[in-house]
């Protein structure tokens, strides 16, 4: 019986954990730094490893900026990115160059935003995650924790 | 000559050590010093600088692209839409704290905006216009 309920928990409480993407337990003061400035240090399940390395390889030209680090820091990085990545099956292809919001895992998990949404200026890219979700630094992207209050639920 | 000791002291401090606004103004005013010996910064010019339409970067034209005209605001980043928080010391009292920091950003930003490094005198001057602007 108590595994029963056990089973029950889970099966309620796993749909909500993709709620919750914190920044992994030992994550480096350098991916905060270098990659949390202009962006949000995105959480590292969010692309697969392959997609990361291609990333880390490409930063002197990353998305129209010059956002090269030094090659220890990179490293660093890099290493842990890939140790954090999440699983390629799953996300679905990110295109090129890797876009986190092109995975299918994203565009599922957003497919109910209407497009204008997209284009508010208090979000204004797909790449803002916080300009929605306002807990997104601390981990937290639960459809019920909005921003916008017509997206609420 | 009397500011080298600062320059020093900032470089030899390394990575995250902190330091005032003003520590960090006077070490970029002594290296603008050794071509320009009369060199003092100057917040009016900072400002300028601050102010200027390079238009190198499309998206990025000026400083205020991302930092709004109002040092003081919460800007934007314009393409990411990610906040960015003030500029200027008195709102936000982490900027021009560490040395590291500010010369990795002006390294990226100068590039970005002007299209070149920013000489060591107009780092002065921006630091200055920064720690005074209200």
């Amino acid at each position: 019986m108590k595994r029963l309920a056990l089973i029950a928990f889970l099966g309620c409480a796993l749909p909500a954990l993709a709620d919750r993407l914190p920044l992994p337990a030992g994550t480096p003061a350098s991916y905060k730094s270098e990659c949390g400035s202009c962006h949000l240090a995105y959480p590292p399940a969010l692309l697969s490893s392959g997609d990361w390395r291609r990333t880390m390889a490409g930063l002197k030209e990353h998305f129209g900026s010059d956002a090269a680090v030094d090659p220890k820091i990179g490293q660093e990085i890099g290493a842990f990115l890939e140790r954090h990545a999440g699983n390629a099956g799953k996300l679905g292809s990110a295109g090129e160059p890797p876009r986190i919001s092109q995975t299918a895992q994203f565009i599922r998990e957003h497919r109910k935003i209407p497009a204008k949404f997209w284009q508010d200026p208090r979000v204004k890219s797909a790449a803002n995650c916080e300009g929605c979700h306002r807990g997104a630094a601390e981990g937290r992207y639960s459809e019920h924790d909005i921003a916008i209050p017509e997206l609420r639920r | 000559m009397r500011l080298f000791p600062a320059l020093l002291l900032l470089l030899a401090a390394g990575v995250s050590h902190a330091a005032t606004p003003l520590q960090i103004g006077q070490a970029y005013a002594a290296e603008a010093a050794t071509s320009q010996p009369a060199f003092a910064p100057s917040a009016k010019r900072g400002e300028a600088l601050f102010r200027q339409r390079f238009a190198i970067s499309e998206k990025m034209p000026t400083c205020a692209s991302c930092h709004t005209d109002n040092p003081l605001a919460t800007g934007q980043h314009v393409v990411t839409g990610k906040a960015v928080r003030p500029l200027a010391v008195t709102a936000n009292g982490e900027r021009f704290s560490d040395p590291a920091k500010v010369e990795k950003w002006f390294g990226r930003n100068c590039k970005e905006v002007i299209g070149r490094a920013c000489t060591p005198a107009e780092k002065a001057d921006f630091v200055a216009y920064m720690g005074e602007a209200r």
